[in-house]
């Protein structure tokens, strides 16, 4: 608001460049709202170096008064939020590489093969697009309890491990890879597996990425299912590690919860701002988190 | 899996010859062979549960049953009774609503208004813009909730900044009237970069030709922006609502960590009734609770269904 006044008060004196007006109006109104957009990460960031008496006794200081990275040090020491690191890394990483292989795989065949029950699994594929965790939780528990592997990380990564998204972003893709380059290489003899080997996956880096970044991203902030399943601190990714010391015990302790949430953040923004392109891409193209 | 035997059958049945077998059913193998993994993890880990997740909803099943989820017994609509007549649970459909009602206009006019500011001929900063806008959007909605949680304090930031311009604050988390609002914001603040990219993709979309068209018949400024901007947009827009509706339909996260719920249920909702009647062990209820959202979701979907075939 601030912008818009001190932009408006600036018109009486250039009135003879009302498009310049107009711009310095815009870029007031977008900067104002980009320092909005960023001020909870800045204050994250800066209360996270400070300790709990301070944080307590001043709860609107932007700097800290003693820099101190005791907070850090406690989440990684005393609890265990290396191992949530871990648990995060080798759950988020294994669902992107369970999604790249089969969701191509799958897409390949949906794409370009024409084969009985193409259709019906495709309308299945669809049907399940939009269908939330919060559906399948209950049953999904009972199965991998039932299965051995209630508190662990396959069961936590199996359910993730394809996705029907990855295979509608991989059909959709490859289904715009000329006919005629797969044509071609099935007359010079190679079979199926060696073209989609060969020639499909090698064309398909960019929907591979999309897909590795979406699901990255998904997997990284996914919180319902890793909070079913996990029972014991060990098993615990980042978000439920956070969640449940935010609601448990050290509930008020704020410089610990916001240096726990600056290691949730930090790795995906840092990924954010050097992928930036293909994540917005990704995004606007599927629009689903 | 059935109708694909069934197809496999017809297939075989339909061009019987000898020695190799015809070319469609070696296709039809090689095809399923590619998308095996795929469909026996998505049958078992996805589609299936779904069902098994409505068969649950009408069943007694509960903590203990776990290692014996066939032996329950049908009751029928009482879980849906039950959560009905359940007052903590039509609250959560409410501030459900309430949330999806409020809380996507808000996004998407905000998206909108940020997405025709970049695309005003603006080149210094866009990327910068870009970037700010959106990057909330990428980050974890439990860390974003314990950073606010904190800002909401009664004597937090966001009460100082609101008391510079001499306006008291309430303790928003803690008043029954503001907890909602309070969640309402912040999802607007981390959603806002969503619509903001595709409208931005949808008005770059738009040619020039219909402004400068438009300017001759006098259209400009607003006037452009009514007549010429938002009927095009339609369909873009369409888009964005159903996208947001999906993801504010399922809120849970954001009670979980700030309100578990409260104050007096003004946070309650229908995602957060169900994990919490899980919690307690009443699997069929937390079924029951969790299929009212799935209604809802695949009503939704049906209609984005039909844009996407539209659209093609």
């Amino acid at each position: 608001m601030a912008a818009l006044i001190v932009a408006g008060a600036t018109q009486p004196t250039r009135r003879r460049a009302p498009i310049r007006v107009s711009r310095l109006v815009t870029y007031g109104v977008l900067i104002v709202g980009a320092v909005l957009m960023l001020l909870p990460f800045i204050w994250m960031l800066l209360g996270s170096f400070k300790d709990n008496a301070e944080i307590i006794a001043n709860s609107t200081a932007w700097l800290p008064q003693v820099w101190t990275f005791e907070n850090y040090a406690r989440l990684i020491g005393g609890l265990n939020f290396t191992t949530a690191f871990a648990n995060s890394v080798i759950v988020a990483g294994a669902c992107v590489l369970g999604n790249l292989v089969f969701c191509s795989m799958a897409g390949y065949a949906l794409a370009k093969i024409d084969f009985a029950g193409r259709n019906a699994l495709f309308v299945l594929v669809l049907g399940m697009l939009m269908i939330p965790a919060i559906a399948t939780f209950v049953p999904l528990f009972v199965l991998v309890t039932n299965l051995g592997l209630s508190n662990s990380l396959p069961g936590m990564i199996l359910p993730y491990l394809v996705t029907p998204l990855g295979v509608f972003l991989m059909r959709q893709f490859i289904g715009e890879l000329p006919d005629s380059l797969l044509e071609a290489a099935r007359l010079d003899g190679a079979g199926e597996w060696r073209i989609f080997a060969q020639i499909v996956l090698p064309l398909s880096k960019p929907p591979l990425a999309t897909l590795a970044i979406l699901t990255f991203l998904a997997q990284w902030n996914n919180f319902l299912w890793p909070l079913v399943v996990a029972q014991t601190e060990d098993r615990y990714t980042l978000p439920v590690a956070l969640a449940l010391y935010s609601v448990g015990q050290n509930g008020t302790n704020y410089g610990l919860l916001l240096a726990g949430a600056v290691i949730v953040v930090v790795p995906i923004l840092a990924l954010f701002l050097f992928l930036q392109r293909q994540f917005i891409e990704g995004v606007a193209s599927t629009g689903i988190k | 899996m059935t109708a694909t035997t069934l197809a496999l059958a017809e297939t075989l049945t339909e061009r019987p010859r000898q020695g190799r077998p015809p070319r469609r059913v070696r296709r039809t193998l090689m095809a399923w062979s590619f998308a095996l993994p795929f469909v026996v993890l998505f049958l078992v880990f996805g589609a299936g549960p779904v069902l098994a997740s409505l068969a649950f909803s009408f069943s007694d099943l509960r903590a203990r049953d776990v290692r014996s989820p066939f032996s329950v017994n049908f009751v029928g609509l009482e879980n849906y009774i039950d959560i009905f007549s359940d007052a903590t649970f039509v609250r959560a459909i409410g501030n459900t609503i309430y949330f999806v009602v409020i809380g996507i206009p808000l996004t998407m006019a905000l998206g909108l208004l940020v997405a025709v500011g970049l695309n005003a001929g603006i080149n210094k900063l866009k990327g910068v813009f870009r970037v700010s806008y959106f990057a909330p959007f990428v980050t974890s909605i439990i860390a974003v909730a314990v950073v606010w949680r904190y800002l909401y304090q009664e004597d937090g930031l966001l009460n100082a900044l609101l008391g510079v311009v001499g306006i008291p604050g309430p303790d928003w988390l803690n008043d029954p009237a503001w907890a909602m609002p309070a969640l309402i914001i912040m999802a607007v603040w981390r959603n806002i970069g969503l619509p903001m990219v595709i409208f931005l993709a949808g008005l770059q979309n738009i040619p020039k030709e219909l402004y400068e068209a438009g300017e001759v018949d006098g259209a400009r400024g607003f006037t452009a922006f009514r007549t010429i901007t938002l009927p095009l947009l339609r369909p873009t827009t369409l888009v964005v609502a159903v996208l947001l509706s999906i993801g504010y339909l399922q809120f849970f996260e954001e009670p979980f960590v700030m309100t578990n719920g409260g104050p007096l249920d003004a946070t309650v909702s229908i995602g957060l009734y169900a994990y919490e009647q899980f919690g307690f062990g009443n699997y069929g209820v937390a079924s029951a609770a969790s299929y009212v959202l799935v209604i809802f979701i695949v009503a939704l979907g049906l209609l984005q269904f039909r844009l996407f075939r539209s659209r093609t």
